[in-house]
């Protein structure tokens, strides 16, 4: 600073530095204590940590610190002490039938844990976080199954998927009879009524009558003849007031018109064999296991 | 009243058409002969904004002398950094409502047949808009203010000012155009690709010497703090710029190139660049509007120069180190995530550095407070600031960040930092600019006592619902069961986020209605408001050369 006095401050009786610029001036004052003190403390913890930790490169490598800590090794450790901690009942589940597991109520926790979580990271986003299920994806609650809901079946179709790339994966296909002109649209319309009426709803009798044949001819074979399903094609029952893809007559005309069929992934391989074990244990148990 | 001494040619006359021409050259070139539609279009809007640009030049120059060249100081292309500023401030909030209300009600704005309305076009198109085309666009006009003003000097280069300001809205323009075609470089804040990365490039160097160039010519014997501040953030953002796009052009006809980088190192340069972004764009421009804007308002003298020359070398070094806390618990080496954290912590004292400064100068005008709203929204903006460079710090502590990274909990951080720190600087410094500079009575207060309240409120929203769902969030994804499996899937946690995203929505929308307030303001003050009858003496320009 220069020798010459610079103007005082009236406010804060402090000097001023004796610049002005556009009319703004500044204060000379000090700084603040508190502020260089938390500022130097930082400081000094810094260095601290650098010592302890790993901190600084080298010519060929860094400062490994005191410690000698490593990052990686923590997440291995604790990996290996998640690993550990479920090992012996982990055993158990890859040992144990599912008959085995759901007569044991300790192991049949374990894999209803294992299951949930599973499911919530893979099955939830289709069949909702609940099992519940939505338009083309089946509610996992009721006690409709397609495939079958014994836990073997259960535990068959995760592994296999539906429509999906494993060679015995469960495999069915509502033909489009009405994109592929294999019915006409009349007779589409027929078949709409016929299907209202086997779920037990009011429907146009003629329309009944007429599609009697159509139904034998082109749905008995995998509907069956009453249109009770089929489990050992997926084919669903037509009887039971329960709709893959919606109950309106719009709906059920859609899908004989359209014949939508949806995918459910493989997951032999990308799971292993105790978490689809695990898997079929808690969606058997989430209301309709068989 | 000033001469004009016309030299018989002037270099700038030169080189800003012929730049403007060759653009122009370029943009048509892509538009014939791309085959990439995309980059059609994006050289069709190219070519189109050099031709208005080069219309609007030769429109500035025919047969007189424009306003920039007459007065003292160019303060009409000021004007225009102004109106530029709150023009995409407005459309940057109205594009983050709209992200935010995708978030909590994906069906409502959702068409999968234009892809341009897919939050992933659209997210890069608010942060983009906010941060710089309304943030830049207030760097450029407050600094070519402030930089006149405290260096009774014009800038430099003739119309050279004008050309950044034109150049830099060409390049937000093709930057926002290109995010809704879908070209991007996927890097977060660097999204923009190789051709407008070039373009930002030739326009922030005449950024910088036309700036400088106004701090060489300057007639008082000190460069003002504020000028300080201002010229870190010019030079440190062009290295940045430069450093972070190094990328190689899959074809010149195309807009795919690829990062010189690779692997962990392209992120550590990716987040060296977004941090400092954060730290010399975000925080050293704007510490230069505080500077300027605070003692000039409150009629005080700075609280402490030596303060002033302490954080101003802490803070420039020590923020160039922190990129490295955006990557802790990744590939990154543990040893540059030390370093990164270890000066996050020491950066705390540099960063408050410029929160007392500002705070102090109100000592002896605290009780304009009461009467200024626009004097508290920029203190506001300055405890905000404090806040914000207290929580940084703290989330970048490891066992913090474990469980606040990749939260809303960054969400809230930097909301809080960007409408509260960056807004409602930029609002205050609006507020004092458009009466100095259209030399009318602002029109009125009460609707900034509104604006002020309502954002505050929008604010407040914002960010205490982002601390209570990314605490939550992070609380929920590390939930273990007694059997050591997840206790909650990624879905259960999407569902708790939702009444949250709902408040967040809200005080968004709250902080967008306080900037509608505002424009309508200005509009009434700039359309028909009083004119200031007698400027303060401070006000009355004097001669720049």
């Amino acid at each position: 600073m220069s020798d010459k006095k610079n103007e005082i401050d009236d406010v804060s009786g402090t000097e001023t530095t004796g610049h002005e610029w556009d009319g703004i001036k500044e204060l000379n004052t000090p700084l603040p204590r508190w502020w260089i003190g938390i500022f130097y403390a930082c400081i000094v913890w810094a260095i601290g940590y650098w010592i302890v930790m790993p901190a600084w490169p080298t010519l060929n490598g860094y400062t490994h610190g005191w410690f000698n800590h490593s990052q990686r090794d923590d997440v291995m450790a604790q990996v290996g002490l998640l690993k550990a901690a479920r090992a012996s009942k982990e055993r158990e589940l890859s040992n144990a039938t599912l008959a085995q597991i759901q007569s044991n109520p300790e192991l049949l926790q374990f894999a209803q844990a294992e299951g949930k979580s599973a499911f919530g990271d893979n099955c939830a986003p289709c069949h909702g976080s609940g099992g519940q299920g939505a338009h083309g994806y089946p509610n996992l609650n009721d006690d409709v199954w397609l495939w079958g809901g014994s836990l073997a079946d259960i535990q068959h179709t995760i592994t296999v998927g539906v429509r999906s790339t494993a060679a015995e994966t469960r495999q069915s296909q509502m033909p489009s009879f009405g994109r592929d002109a294999m019915l006409k649209p009349a007779q589409v319309d027929d078949l709409t009524e016929y299907v209202v009426h086997l779920s037990g709803r009011p429907a146009n009798g003629a329309a009944v009558t007429r599609a009697t044949k159509l139904f034998a001819d082109n749905c008995a074979m995998c509907h069956g003849p009453e249109g009770k399903g089929n489990r050992t094609m997926g084919a669903p029952n037509l009887t039971d007031n329960d709709w893959l893809y919606g109950p309106r007559r719009e709906d059920i005309h859609d899908q004989i018109w359209n014949g939508h069929g949806g995918v459910m992934p493989t997951w032999g391989g990308r799971l292993t064999p105790e978490t689809i074990k695990a898997l079929a244990v808690y969606v058997h148990g989430l209301g309709g296991g068989e | 009243m000033q001469v004009q001494t016309e030299t018989p040619w002037r270099l700038d006359h030169i080189i800003i058409p012929l730049i403007l021409f060759l653009g122009f050259c370029a943009g048509m070139a892509e538009w014939a002969r791309s085959p990439d539609w995309r980059m059609v279009v994006q050289g069709w809007t190219f070519a189109g904004c050099m031709a208005v640009i080069g219309a609007w030049y030769m429109w500035m120059y025919s047969g007189r002398v424009p306003d920039d060249e007459s007065g003292p100081y160019c303060d009409t292309v000021v004007k225009a950094g102004v109106v530029a500023a709150m023009f995409w401030g407005i459309a940057g909030m109205l594009v983050g409502v709209i992200i935010a209300l995708q978030l909590s009600f994906p069906n409502l704005f959702y068409f999968p047949d234009l892809a341009w309305t897919n939050f992933g076009r659209l997210r890069p198109l608010h942060t983009s808009a906010v941060i710089f085309a309304f943030g830049g666009n207030v760097l450029i006009a407050t600094s070519f203010y402030v930089v006149q003003r405290t260096c009774k000097a014009r800038l430099w280069g003739g119309s050279l000012p004008w050309f950044v300001f034109w150049g830099y809205n060409t390049f937000i323009l093709l930057a926002g155009t290109g995010y809704l075609l879908g070209i991007t470089q996927a890097r977060e804040y660097a999204e923009p690709e190789w051709y407008a990365d070039i373009w930002l490039t030739i326009v922030w160097v005449c950024y910088l010497l036309t700036f400088l160039g106004a701090i060489m010519k300057r007639k008082e014997p000190h460069i003002y703090v504020a000028n300080w501040f201002y010229l870190a953030f010019i030079v440190t953002i062009a290295v940045l710029h430069i450093v972070n796009n190094l990328a190689m052009p899959v074809s010149l006809l195309g807009s795919k190139s690829y990062s010189l980088f690779s692997g962990v190192q392209d992120a550590l340069i990716q987040w060296w660049y977004g941090h400092n972004a954060v730290g010399f764009f975000l925080t050293a421009g704007f510490l230069g509007i505080v500077y300027y804007f605070i003692p000039k308002r409150a009629q005080r003298p700075v609280y402490s120069y030596r303060l002033s020359i302490i954080h101003f070398w802490s803070l420039i070094f020590i923020y160039i180190w922190a990129g490295p806390h955006h990557l802790l618990f990744t590939a990154l080496p543990e040893w540059v995530q030390t370093l990164g954290m270890t000066f996050s912590i020491i950066l705390w004292m540099p960063s408050w550095g410029g929160m007392i400064n500002g705070l102090m100068t109100l000592s002896g005008a605290w009780d304009k407070l009461r009467t200024d709203p626009v004097l508290r929204m920029l203190v506001v903006s300055v405890a905000f600031y404090g806040m914000a460079t207290f929580e940084g710090p703290v989330m970048s502590i490891k066992t913090v960040n474990a469980l606040s990274h990749y939260t809303n909990w960054t969400i809230g951080h930097v909301h809080s930092g960007a409408l509260g720190w960056v807004g409602y600087v930029s609002f205050g410094a609006i507020y004092c600019l458009v009466p100095w500079l259209w030399k009318k009575k602002l029109y009125s207060n009460a609707l900034v006592e509104w604006h002020f309240w309502i954002s505050t409120l929008g604010i407040v929203l914002y960010i205490t619902s982002m601390w209570v769902a990314g605490i939550m969030q992070g609380l929920m994804w590390r939930a273990y069961n007694d059997y050591g499996f997840l206790e909650y899937s990624f879905v259960e946690v999407v569902q708790a986020m939702h009444p949250y995203y709902i408040i967040r929505a809200i005080g968004g929308a709250m902080y967008l209605a306080g900037t509608l307030v505002m424009a309508f303001n200005l509009w009434r003050t700039v359309s028909n408001g009083a004119p200031e009858i007698s400027l303060p003496k401070d006000m009355i320009a004097e001669p720049a050369q």
